[in-house]
């Protein structure tokens, strides 16, 4: 049983987890068959790469199918939560940044923390005689800080995409959503809330603890640790 | 390869332990219902908006949702009868005196660390529409507990708490009305509650640029506010102008309100403090508000009732343990709470557990807060704690 490495099959996020695996001496070479989810190793004994959407490499570590995988902390925190807790973020990787945030309208000027939410929360529900909606594809993410932050009586909107629209379109009346620049949060006229950052998300290198950790596996993961920084 | 993994379903159960299992449940049922409490059998699967709507959003952390793909809702399996049973009563009418008894499964979304089964039973009662609320707390307690005694479970602990007496506490302050409403709005979580009690403690800071433009606009008056928040910006979403100018307006005049005094503070943690036996905590309540000048008497008197109804129904009111902070996890419960667990027994769920409602039934649509009370057993912790029924 060799172990087995989840990376991200296509995309920025693919380039750069290829070129920081290059810096440490292993070579992945995406099979010249780009329809097969398959990439030939070079530099490391006893490893074979798995390529798969980042999307799904949480779930691939929560069931145990990949040793190791690389994604972004956010889909980590996000859909491990309520899976399984053996799953590491072992190693940050320095790429793949992004901001996991709450953003409300900019024109709510008085409306600057989550303490402020809160209250137009409460005001919310009694004018509409609903709660306010919160879209969002951060579910679980959005739930804890909400809870740690006390807001109480908001909804949650599910939305797997083009979230910050969700206001304009009044789906939702905020959002928690990801940004790396904040460009697009300003183009659809949202702000961040002053304490409404959630999580600094950055791709990490995660171990799956459900995984079956074999001698073989072992040994080829104590060969790679020291090369790849993990402890 | 997950062959170690446990399995997420609970254990079928088959031969004597099924047979065990229903007779405390006919047990049970059959003292709920000789005391005249009618039988009902409310569904299993509700709309999970009406839970979103009572619990929040927290719901999703407790009981499983999931969705209905035909008409594209969201159903939740009942994580207990209290919401279900209402729901039934509510179709008969809210303003019947009615008394209920139920049996059937609860579902719970549990934690990874937690043992606790996600599927268990509950037999118990909803009463509804009872002035005599002291009387019916008693009747509430007293019958479960005759219901432990039916299966032979004598060896038991009780706990009973009262929110009603911090929320009348903080009506009897002199609070900032804003105040008054976040301290009740989060009671229920007590980090919040607590952070809440320190910012209004703090003497007012300076507001920062945006806020201090905000309060001057508030001060000139509402389309001030309106034209600061639209300027330069869009307008988007269902909260539109008046609601920020209506809001800059109630911060303006709550802006460089004085601190809360640290006696006011220091009393709400007092009483918050109280705990013993109940007897011995409505004189420490009465003291303590009595030294401050605070007056909960009616809070007080019908504390002083119920602990005289327990006492007619044969309880010890007077060495009945009480805790001020006891029910603060349980969001619905507004009166008397209560938790039965079997002594000796640190590791079992409880027994038995119930409370009071009243507030519940107006947001489920009552036209008043109804009286409403309610309390259950659980069979499976009943007979690993001994039930013989």
């Amino acid at each position: 049983m060799t172990l087995s490495i989840g990376v991200p099959s296509k995309g920025r996020l693919q380039a750069d987890t290829i070129a920081w695996f290059a810096a440490r001496g292993i070579e992945i070479a995406p099979s010249s068959r780009s329809r097969e989810y398959r990439a030939d190793v070079r530099g490391a004994a006893g490893v074979s790469i798995v390529m798969l959407s980042a999307g799904e490499i949480p779930g691939e570590l929560a069931a145990g199918r990949i040793h190791i995988g690389v994604t972004g902390e956010d889909l980590i925190r996000e859909r491990i939560a309520f899976r399984t807790r053996d799953v590491r973020l072992a190693r940050r990787m320095g790429f793949g940044h992004a901001d996991v945030v709450v953003a409300v309208p900019d024109f709510w000027v008085d409306v600057e923390t989550m303490a402020d939410l809160d209250e137009v929360c409460a005001d919310f529900r009694s004018r509409h005689g609903r709660s306010l909606r919160i879209a969002t594809k951060y579910h679980n993410l959005t739930r804890g800080f909400f809870r740690k932050a006390g807001v109480a009586d908001y909804r949650i909107v599910d939305s797997q995409g083009a979230t910050e629209a969700a206001p304009k379109n009044q789906t939702a009346e905020a959002i928690v959503d990801i940004t790396s620049t904040g460009a697009t949060l300003r183009a659809n006229h949202l702000r961040v809330l002053s304490d409404g950052l959630i999580l600094r998300s950055e791709a990490n290198l995660c171990v799956s603890g459900e995984a079956p950790w074999t001698p073989a596996a072992e040994t080829s993961f104590a060969a790679l640790s020291d090369r790849l920084g993990l402890d | 390869m997950n062959a170690a993994r446990a399995s997420l379903s609970s254990a079928c159960l088959s031969g004597e332990a099924l047979e065990r299992r229903s007779a405390v449940v006919e047990r049970l049922l059959a003292v709920f219902t000789g005391a005249g409490h009618a039988q009902l059998e409310p569904p299993h699967l509700l709309d999970a908006d009406l839970l979103l709507d009572l619990y929040g959003e927290d719901i999703r952390t407790r009981a499983f949702l999931f969705p209905e793909p035909v008409r594209s809702g969201e159903l939740c399996l009942r994580p207990d009868f209290t919401l279900p049973v209402a729901l039934s009563h509510a179709q008969f009418g809210w303003q019947r005196a009615a008394s209920y008894a139920y049996a059937g499964p609860v579902f719970r979304l549990q934690d990874m660390a937690e043992t606790r089964p996600i599927e268990y039973l509950q037999v118990g009662i909803e009463r509804y529409g009872e002035a005599d609320r002291a009387r019916a707390d008693a009747a509430v307690l007293a019958l479960m507990l005759e219901g432990l005694d039916a299966l032979g479970l004598e060896e038991r602990r009780i706990m009973t708490g009262d929110p009603s007496v911090v929320f009348s506490l903080l009506d009897a302050l002199p609070l900032a009305p804003d105040r008054r409403t976040a301290l009740r709005r989060h009671f229920w979580r007590p980090n919040r509650f607590r952070a809440l009690i320190e910012r209004f403690s703090l003497a007012p800071t300076p507001p920062g640029d945006q806020r201090a433009a905000l309060l001057e606009a508030a001060e000139v008056g509402a389309p001030a506010v309106e034209a600061m928040a639209a300027q330069g910006r869009e307008l988007v979403g269902l909260r539109g102008l008046d609601e920020i100018a209506a809001r800059a307006g109630a911060l303006a005049a709550t802006s460089g309100a004085p601190p809360m005094p640290g006696e006011e503070a220091d009393l709400i943690g007092a009483v918050l403090d109280v705990r013993g036996g109940a007897g011995e905590v409505l004189a420490q309540l009465r003291d303590t508000t009595t030294a401050a000048g605070v007056n909960i008497g009616p809070a007080l008197e019908a504390f002083e009732r119920r602990l005289d109804a327990l006492n007619c129904v044969g309880i010890d009111a007077e060495m009945l343990p009480f805790d001020v902070r006891f029910g603060r996890a349980m969001e619905y419960y507004d009166g008397f709470v209560f938790e039965i667990t079997a002594d000796g027994e640190a590791e079992l769920p409880p027994l038995a557990g119930g409370g009071r409602y009243d507030s519940m039934t107006r947001r489920l649509g009552a036209p008043e807060a109804v009286p409403a009370v309610g309390a259950m057993i659980r069979p499976e912790v009943a007979i690993r704690a001994g039930a013989r029924p």
